[in-house]
């Protein structure tokens, strides 16, 4: 990955400079290069890249860049600024309807997710806005398709509208009709992926829009698209003047470039993007956040974010009192393990912490099976002996092996890690009160 | 040959747009200098081709203009033509083998996975071979109807579990199936999965374990599926796919769109895995045997 070492190249390349004084417009030039390298291999489209190095070179000759003890970090810092207004600053909302229902259309390419990505939205606008959503399942080529809207719908309890063997305008109508007489006031039209360039398959989608009259048609593009997003969108915009895009699959390990691309062409904002496959994993989308990411930067405010959600305030006051007591048992271990899990994707979590990277994170992968393992000796131990892991002795190691579906040597493991991590709270906790300190995860 | 021009015809929106840019490029040059360069670079990495492949044909292209002093920008288009298809890997078919085959189906989501083998398993069928299905994606909601319809529509067995079953029981089941009914070739869906998930990489190289080990004298193959629209990350796709099973071939689909899927040619070079197939549409025939030499003459 060119990425991790833009700062560490224009670090170097600003070095040889050093002691020149002023600089001049081809020291910008060279650092400039590196930095093109580094977006073409985001997948940021080529015309895009030209455009925005342009931009940002007039930026950098403007600022005294070699004034600062680190030019290469002072220039990073310039694209990464420019990076996040280019894609548009600020969240953007959706816009609800002043007078409901609102309709939501999503459209995209085939396998862009567009089905996982409308029942994550019904979910997330039932639970972050308090909207009682109807999913509508206007796919009617691929096979299974409504099939796999209902089962999204039955595991979120949304209802699915749908019409087997009826024209997409039909559909369309039916649906609205529907979702007004049963006070739906959100709408969300899931519909089938299709070629940007498919004129019949495009003019559905038109037709759709005359029927539904949708106050939000959002583009779902796959964060790994290459060079061709432009056309994509490009097309997608001026058939249905789309107003705003989804980003999907992000928990892979893409740099989303793409997503530059998009914004440069259709000019809508990124409205959501999608991290996993589980159906809570969408969020709004934040500007400076991919732009971190495209520069291989991390993101650090993510991660605190879903550490905030997660970790329930109550517990961590009661955890906080056992500690200054020093009174962690394997019941808190076990506790704590668990909402650990919750935060979401262990690898995605540390690849959102900055300063690591790829390379780094070769080999040192979280083994999420690792953790099950560990849940499941805590589990068969009785209370007491979770209280009072001293008492564990040979033929209790034995049961709890067998019963976990472990072995012995797993059991050992986990109680020499939690003995590790007691011995660990406790020096924390005599800083902690030395310093008078609140006391924080290592991870926080 | 018909087949031939149906499979020119579906990579002509691809290639209109590509060739005339590379046409218009060769014409408009009456010298190859530095912008002829600069405008070649371009059109190379709008093809996806990636940074350092462009560079790399660049620069030899480069060097071997200034030693064989070429100044004909057509004669660059040949030397081009020529290191692009050098750079493709050629593999001749091999002998038919007798006995069951296994193919393994693995991907990111969204690829067009079942798609592909609804496909395949409508090509193999039409060679006069026993076609199977299993389906041992049990994860993704209703990709097992999927999968059924698809194996219904081409006139084929396929062994199922119910939703959320363990996938390597599927596969289990299937290869008994399989050997109890004389198939000749087994097809098996995976779920879609991002490579830097390890457990579920796990999970895939279990599955090749148990492939293995039920069938250690059958001839296996695990194919990527790959999307012609995705970029750069394909190249770590790869890799990581490699990583965990023994790849033995690549499958690019939604060719019959605009992108050009350029890092097929970065693929080849960096990675010991051959183009098997190319997805060119929706319908059950648009699947093609990859041709290197058809590939690169209907993009350049």
């Amino acid at each position: 990955m060119l990425f991790e070492g833009l700062s560490e190249k224009l670090q170097s390349a600003f070095d040889k400079l050093k002691g020149k004084g002023k600089l001049t417009e081809k020291d910008i030039d060279m650092a400039m290069r590196e930095v093109k390298m580094a977006l073409l291999e985001a997948d940021v489209n080529f015309k895009v890249v030209k455009k925005f190095i342009a931009d940002v070179k007039e930026k950098a000759l403007g600022q005294d860049v070699m004034k600062s003890i680190t030019p290469g970090q002072l220039v990073v810092k310039i694209v990464h600024d420019e990076l996040t207004e280019l894609m548009g600053g600020n969240v953007s909302k959706l816009s609800f309807a002043s007078k409901p229902p609102t309709v939501i259309m999503l459209c995209g390419l085939q396998g862009a997710g567009k089905t996982t990505t409308a029942g994550k939205l019904a979910n997330h606008l039932r639970k972050e806005s308090n909207k009682n959503p109807l999913l509508v399942a206007a796919d009617i080529y691929r096979p299974a398709a409504i099939k796999q809207l209902k089962v999204l719908g039955e595991q979120l309890n949304v209802p699915v509208f749908s019409l087997e063997g009826a024209s997409v305008p039909t559909i369309g109508k039916e649906a609205m009709q529907y979702a007004r007489s049963k006070n739906h006031d959100v709408v969300i039209f899931d519909t089938a992926g299709r070629l940007h360039i498919d004129e019949e398959l495009m003019e559905e989608l038109v037709a759709l829009k005359e029927v539904i009259d949708p106050n939000d048609i959002l583009l779902v593009v796959d964060s790994m698209t290459g060079q061709d997003a432009v056309n994509v969108a490009k097309e997608f915009n001026d058939k249905l003047d789309i107003s705003g895009v989804i980003l999907t699959k992000l928990d892979g390990d893409t740099r989303g470039g793409a997503a530059l691309s998009v914004k440069a062409v259709a000019e809508c904002p990124v409205k959501f993007s999608c991290h996993g496959e589980k159906l809570n994993d969408i969020e709004p989308f934040h500007p400076d956040r991919l732009a971190s990411r495209i520069l291989g930067m991390g993101d650090i405010v993510t991660l605190v974010e879903k550490a905030q959600k997660n970790f329930d305030i109550e517990n961590a006051k009661k955890l906080e009192e056992k500690l200054r007591k020093n009174a962690f048992t394997l019941n808190d271990f076990l506790s704590q393990l668990s909402q650990f899990k919750d935060m979401g994707d262990l690898d995605e979590m540390i690849g959102m912490m900055p300063g690591i990277n790829a390379k780094q994170l070769k080999g040192m992968k979280v083994d999420e099976k690792e953790l099950v393992k560990v849940q499941a000796v805590i589990q068969s131990m009785t209370m007491e002996e979770r209280e009072k892991p001293a008492i564990i002795n040979a033929s209790r190691r034995k049961r709890i092996a067998d019963g976990s579906g472990t072995s012995i040597q797993q059991v050992n493991k986990v109680l020499k890690q939690f003995d590790q991590t007691q011995k660990m709270l406790k020096t924390f906790n005599g800083q902690s009160r030395k310093k008078g300190k609140k006391f924080k995860f290592p991870f926080m | 040959m018909a087949f031939f021009d149906k499979l020119k015809e579906q990579l002509s929106k691809t290639r209109n747009e590509f060739k005339s840019k590379l046409d218009h490029l060769f014409m408009n040059f009456r010298t190859v200098d530095e912008e002829f360069f600069e405008e070649l670079e371009e059109i190379l990495i709008v093809s996806d081709m990636g940074v350092e492949m462009t560079m790399e044909l660049i620069d030899e292209l480069r060097d071997e203009c200034k030693l064989n002093k070429i100044e004909d920008p057509m004669e660059i288009q040949t030397l081009l033509k020529e290191k692009i298809k050098a750079r493709i890997k050629i593999e001749e078919e091999e002998e038919e083998e007798k006995g069951l085959t296994v193919y393994l189906i693995v991907g990111v989501n969204g690829v067009g996975k079942t798609t592909t083998i609804g496909k395949l398993a409508n090509l193999f069928k039409s060679e006069g071979k026993k076609v199977m299905l299993a389906a041992a994606d049990t994860f993704r909601a209703a990709a097992i109807d999927q999968l059924t319809i698809w194996a219904e529509r081409v006139d084929v067995p396929i062994i199922k579990h119910q939703d959320g079953a363990d996938p390597g029981a599927v596969i289990y089941d299937a290869i008994q199936a399989a050997k109890a009914r004389d198939i000749d070739v087994l097809i098996c869906d995976t779920a879609g999965r991002l490579h830097n998930k390890k457990n579920l990489m796990n999970e895939l190289s279990k599955l090749w374990k148990i492939i293995s080990s039920e069938l250690p004298d059958s001839k296996k193959e695990v194919f990527l599926v790959l999307d012609a629209t995705t970029g750069q990350n394909a190249v770590s796709q790869t890799k990581v796919f490699s990583e965990a099973t023994h790849l033995t071939g690549l499958i690019m689909t939604k060719m019959d769109g605009t992108a050009k899927g350029g890092i097929l040619i970065s693929l080849c070079s960096e990675f010991d895995v051959p183009v098997k197939y190319i997805g060119i549409g929706e319908k059950i025939e648009d699947i093609a045997r990859f041709d290197p030499d058809h590939f690169v003459d209907a993009i350049l």
